[in-house]
């Protein structure tokens, strides 16, 4: 006995003056396996918790909390009793003392033998004595079945609170409250109380702000405390319909969301007797708002009402409330629809609307009893803009219909208005009025959209209109309209317009115009419009694999009798078959069947005609190469037809076999040459998994051309498959057989840094294409030897004849090219390339700029090549590493060419809007770079200075001010300048800069 | 003009903005001299009211038809619409578009900004008082005036 208790007394001594805190474990060990009692250790502990030292006691009291976290488990009631009247005792000591006494406290409610009642006296205790900072935190362990008494402790904790904190933290108790089915009791309209007198938060945190609490978080907590229960709905509802009439935008703001959210828990019962003023706020927001936030708050909390009141199950003494509540927004609105200046007919239109989306019953109740009225009135009025109005309204309800609409197979409530409806878009579309048409469109498709509505006679009859407006209808917007319907109807309805719309558009494009030998201009340029719009119009219902299979083949014979000549058609007219082509095919690649059909019988049909075009020297291939991604089976095919001639999957086999399509041929022989960029197309665009058959043979045969050919898009599209190839061709070779990357690009770069050192070499600009396009493949997939690619670069900017393209050459690899070389067509494109070239490359540049000597023609090379590169990086870049570079792009402002000047002045541009300091110690010479460059003979440079300038009066006002007089005096000039858009950059400018130091200015 | 006064007219009738001008392809030619014309300057009159957030395009208070420009013989006349007969304003806002256009033309433009005839209580005083160059200039000697007006003159930052 003696051993237990010294044992207990040298833990007790050790953790309290000796500050070990490991000793709790020790002791609580010790409880459990039952060498000492709590109470011994009570006893042990007894000269430090009756110590004169509050530190001693709150030690010793910290010891006991320890171990009874420990071991709660084991404890008699009797012991408990006993510790609880000790601890309830503590909480009135020193404030030292407190924490420990409370993390006792939580231990001990955790014992599974509380004695009855001692929960409420602890938690009264807790409640009387403890300062509220640390008692919130303490309330959140869990007592349920204390019920009203918590509750009501609660509510007198929290009231007055104001610190942010511990309102964020009491928000969440309460709505754990609440959701923890805690008994209210009587305490309901008090736990309102208390927590509503918040409402609406209006709280604005402190600039740095080390809690980071944010009103929208307030907003959100107290949010889900007021909404929490329907017990809240009889005092929250007239709170909310009082807070509506704040002239706070924020309250009425919130008032409306939590009116929306809170809506949603209750039943009809909840909010009956407030329906009345409910609307009324509702409404007056709506009419009356200023601003677009508030008015569809004001919407989304009528729907959500709207949507209550249906949800709930009638008694049957109880009157229908939703019909009661309908009935007042009928009769508020109704009569605005029938006005006859129609002046409050939107917002009336959105009100009902709202209520109408709610659900299927109030959408029937609506409908029925509004639409007779509009339709009524569409057919009374005259006036087409009263007219458009109505029928924007009538597409509205529409539309509302719809999202209420549920799936199961509900009649459609418009079905009944079916005829009516139909009788007046038709009606709109043939009137003159070009808006009245367009609006007529959209109804029309937003009918189309409702499904099992419109019957087949209507889809057939709308048809018809919209071909005849195809056909007439000259107005732009009307015709892009009517393409966009067609398009929402083919999708829907892709038999009917595969019978009546294409055949009629296939006739109109192939009749020749009447009276061609008068030579009617005007004739001639109308029939030319209804083929463009034909066109787009059969590329815009190319939705459906069915109809695509239908109007591709329009598309292609038109191509065909193009070719032919058997009808005229304008090159305008065929490159608009092409690009129309092109959007289909954009369209279809997810779908396979019509992918398939895609491959199988409509490439070959292409590549042969654009064989046939090429043999006759015809210009149409230009426009056909093909941006999307063919099967290995068609790469293969075409590579075999280059390489080889073999022509025998082409339809219409009337070629001379074995054509030699890669051999550069002597003199003007291009017209088969130039076919190579049908190749880039086929082959470039490959995914990366999909291996070129015969690629060495390939490369080789592409090198040659490129660099011997004489046509530039010969040579040019021969670099660009050369490169797209590389780009993709994986580093060592899969085939044994085959070349190395390595290799590979080590024997071009021999044949052309020999063509390009050698002066007199007739094909040196070929040469630095293919190099400058294989640097672009190389830098995009990070390969090492592109070093040796750009330094061959930087020394050709000292080049007599090639340093100016050289120069160019730096936008072409740092931009994004469209067709090859690029993600679409499944380029290797590492991140961040421009900007690790940027980085490696930039001092080069500097260094050779000074270099170069002084005087010749070279320097501006170098410049040139910079703005090149700085002007395509990321603007978050260009700020962070043009200070480096402020010098030379000064430098290059004073250069004589003006190209430079435009792209140094857009780099300078995103600069100057963050002045870095070093900027700003450098103004006086930007100023005079700038003002000397408003008279630069290029309206361009003349247009960027200017608005430089005008940025730069925004920079702070003591760095400008000393230059106010001297820039007023310089920007006299070009107000008067000869060209517009000079004027009116002048214009802006010279307004910035007279403000700047002006009262009421800066 | 202070919060807690009462606006003249705090319910005027608001007018479309005519949007943008379209760019000519003339426009972009360097080698053509586009005259000044009405559209223009109707354009760099785009000038705050002194009381409502609103344009004076907006407003109605200019119109394009009530500019008149005629760049060959140097003149410019604008006329502008006060809001209501009696608008204290007018005076202030006659000299916003007189120092608008002061500060955007060449000063090859003589330039005469009056109120559209018929539309104002003290029209010929306010027109007297616009036209006079010297009380123009001692108007914008007084640091409080010129502080209303440039406040009409600066960019809405929205």
């Amino acid at each position: 006995m003696a051993a237990e208790s010294t044992l207990a007394l040298s833990l007790v001594e050790e953790f309290v003056s000796g500050l070990q805190d490991s000793k709790a474990k020790d002791a609580a060990k010790g409880v459990k396996d039952g060498k000492f009692t709590v109470l011994q250790l009570v006893e042990a502990l007894g000269s430090s918790l009756t110590s004169s030292q509050p530190h001693t006691r709150a030690r010793g009291v910290h010891l006991l909390s320890e171990v009874l976290q420990e071991c709660y488990g084991d404890l008699t009631e009797r012991e408990v009793e006993v510790l609880i009247a000790f601890y309830e005792n503590r909480l009135k000591d020193h404030y030292v003392v407190t924490p420990p006494v409370l993390k006792g406290l939580k231990a001990l409610t955790k014992c599974t033998n509380l004695p009855p009642g001692s929960a409420v006296s602890m938690l009264r205790s807790v409640f009387q004595d403890i300062h509220v900072q640390v008692r919130l935190s303490y309330c959140t362990f869990k007592l349920k079945g204390l019920g009203a008494d918590f509750v009501f402790g609660f509510v007198q904790s929290m009231d007055g609170e104001r610190d942010p904190r511990n309102l964020l933290l009491a928000f969440q108790i309460a709505k754990n409250l609440i959701h923890g089915g805690y008994d209210l009791g009587k305490f309901t309209e008090e736990l309102f109380e208390v927590t509503s007198c918040y409402f609406p938060i209006d709280f604005s945190p402190p600039p740095n702000d080390p809690h980071g609490i944010t009103r929208e978080e307030l907003v959100q907590a107290l949010r889900a405390v007021l909404t929490g229960t329907p017990k809240f709905a009889e005092f929250l509802l007239p709170l909310l319909i009082e807070k509506l009439d704040s002239d706070v935008q924020s309250a009425k703001l919130d008032s409306l969301q939590t009116l929306a959210a809170c809506v949603s828990q209750y039943e009809h019962k909840h909010v009956a007797e407030f329906l009345q003023g409910l609307w009324t706020s509702v409404r007056r927001e709506v009419f009356q708002t200023s601003s677009e936030k508030i008015e569809s708050a004001g919407l989304a909390a009528l729907t959500a009402l709207t949507s209550c009141l249906s949800r709930s199950v009638l008694s049957s003494d109880s009157e229908d409330s939703l019909s009661t509540f309908l009935d007042f927004i009928l009769k508020d609105c109704k009569h605005h629809l029938c006005e006859p200046d129609l002046k409050l007919v939107w917002p009336s239109a959105k009100l009902l609307q709202a209520a109408c989306s709610a659900s299927t019953r109030a959408s029937h109740i609506i409908t029925v009893a509004v639409m007779p009225s509009l339709l009524e009135q569409y057919n009374n009025r005259t006036q087409c803009s009263h007219r458009r109005t109505l029928l924007e309204v009538v597409q509205r309800f529409i539309h509302s219909v719809k999202n209420c609409q549920s799936s199961d197979n509900d009649e459609s409530v418009l079905l009944a208005f079916r005829e009516a409806l139909c009788s007046i878009v038709f009606s709109a579309l043939s009137e003159s009025n070009s808006s009245l048409q367009i609006t007529a469109t959209s109804v029309l498709t937003s009918l189309a959209q409702q499904a099992g509505l419109l019957v087949e006679s209507d889809i057939e009859l709308a048809l018809d209109h919209l071909t005849r407006l195809l056909l007439t209808e000259e107005d732009d917007r009307v015709s892009l309209a009517v393409v966009e319907c067609a398009g929402a109807l083919a999708q829907l309805h892709p038999a009917l317009v595969i019978t009546k719309l294409i055949p009629k558009l296939k006739k109109e494009m192939f009749t020749e115009p009447m009276n061609q030998d008068q030579e009617e201009v005007s004739e001639l340029h109308s029939h030319h419009a209804v083929r463009q719009r034909c066109l787009s119009a059969l590329a815009a219902v190319s939705i459906q694999p069915s109809v695509v299979q239908e109007s591709t083949p329009v598309l292609l014979e038109v191509l065909r009798s193009a070719h032919t000549g058997s009808v005229n058609f304008s090159v305008d007219e065929v490159v608009l078959t092409c690009r129309s082509l092109q959007r289909i095919a954009e369209r279809v690649q997810d779908s396979e069947e019509a992918g398939r059909c895609f491959h199988d019988v409509f490439i070959p049909h292409l590549l042969s005609l654009a064989l046939q075009a090429a043999l006759q020297a015809y210009f149409l291939m230009r426009c056909v190469w093909l941006p999307f991604r063919l099967a290995g089976q068609t790469a293969s095919r075409a590579v075999s037809l280059f390489l080889d001639g073999d022509v025998s999957f082409l339809p219409d086999n009337s070629f001379p076999s074995h054509m030699q399509l890669l051999k550069v041929l002597s003199g003007d022989s291009w017209s088969l040459s130039r076919l190579v960029c049908l190749l880039m197309g086929s082959v470039c665009s490959l995914p990366r998994s999909v291996e070129v058959p015969q690629i060495d043979k390939l490369l080789s045969a592409l090198e040659e051309m490129s660099c011997a050919c004489s046509h530039p898009l010969s040579y040019t599209s021969a670099a660009k498959c050369f490169a797209g190839l590389v780009n993709k061709k994986p580093q060592v070779s899969v085939s044994s057989s085959g070349d190395s990357l390595d290799s590979l690009i080590q024997r071009m770069m021999k044949r052309v840094c020999s063509e390009l050192d050698s002066p007199s070499s007739s094909v040196r600009t070929q040469a630095f294409t293919l190099m400058i396009w294989v640097a672009k493949a190389l830098l995009l997939r990070y390969h090492p030897l592109f070093t040796t690619l750009t330094d061959k670069l930087f020394s050709l900017l000292d080049d007599a004849d090639l340093g100016p393209m050289a120069a160019d050459g730096f936008s072409l690899l740092m931009s994004d090219s469209t067709d090859v070389l690029n993600r679409a067509c499944h380029a290797d494109v590492r991140i961040m390339y421009r900007q690790r070239f940027f980085s490696e490359n930039s001092a080069k540049l500097v260094q050779g700029f000074n270099a170069a000597p002084q005087g010749r023609e070279k320097k501006p090379n170098y410049l040139k090549a910079l703005s090149n590169i700085v002007n395509k990086l990321p603007k978050q870049v260009q700020v962070t590493e043009l200070p480096a570079l402020l010098s030379l792009l000064l430098e290059a402002l004073s250069c004589p060419d003006q190209d430079i000047h435009l792209s140094t002045l857009s780099c300078l541009e995103p600069v100057l809007v963050n002045p870095p300091q070093v900027l700003i110690q450098q103004l006086e010479a930007l100023i005079n770079r700038l003002l000397a460059l408003i008279s630069s003979p290029a309206m361009s440079v003349r247009i960027a200075s200017l608005s430089c300038i005008s940025t730069l009066s925004h920079f702070p006002v003591h760095e400008v001010l000393p230059f106010r007089a001297r820039v007023l005096r310089a920007l006299a000039k070009p107000l008067d300048d000869k060209k517009r858009l000079v004027r009116r950059e002048a214009v802006q400018a010279r307004g910035e800069w007279f403000l700047l130091g002006s009262p009421g200015g800066r | 003009m202070s919060e807690g006064t009462r606006l003249e007219n705090a319910n005027p009738v608001i007018f479309q903005r005519s949007g943008e001008r379209v760019q000519t392809a003339s426009e972009e030619d360097e080698d053509v001299h586009d005259p000044i014309d009405d559209r223009e300057i109707f354009d760099i009159l785009s000038i705050n009211d002194p009381e409502h957030p609103l344009s004076l395009e907006e407003l109605n208070v200019v119109e394009q038809v009530r500019v008149k420009v005629n760049d060959a013989e140097n003149t410019v006349g604008v006329e502008f619409t006060p809001t209501i007969p009696h608008c204290s304003m007018a005076t202030l806002i006659g000299l916003s578009i007189k120092v608008k256009l002061l500060r955007s033309l060449p000063d090859r433009f003589k330039i005469d900004v009056c109120i559209t005839p018929g539309t104002h209580a003290s029209e010929e005083a306010v027109n007297k008082q616009l036209a006079d160059k010297e009380r123009v200039a001692a108007a914008l000697e007084n640091a409080s005036l010129l502080e209303v007006v440039n406040q009409c003159l600066s960019t809405r930052s929205i």
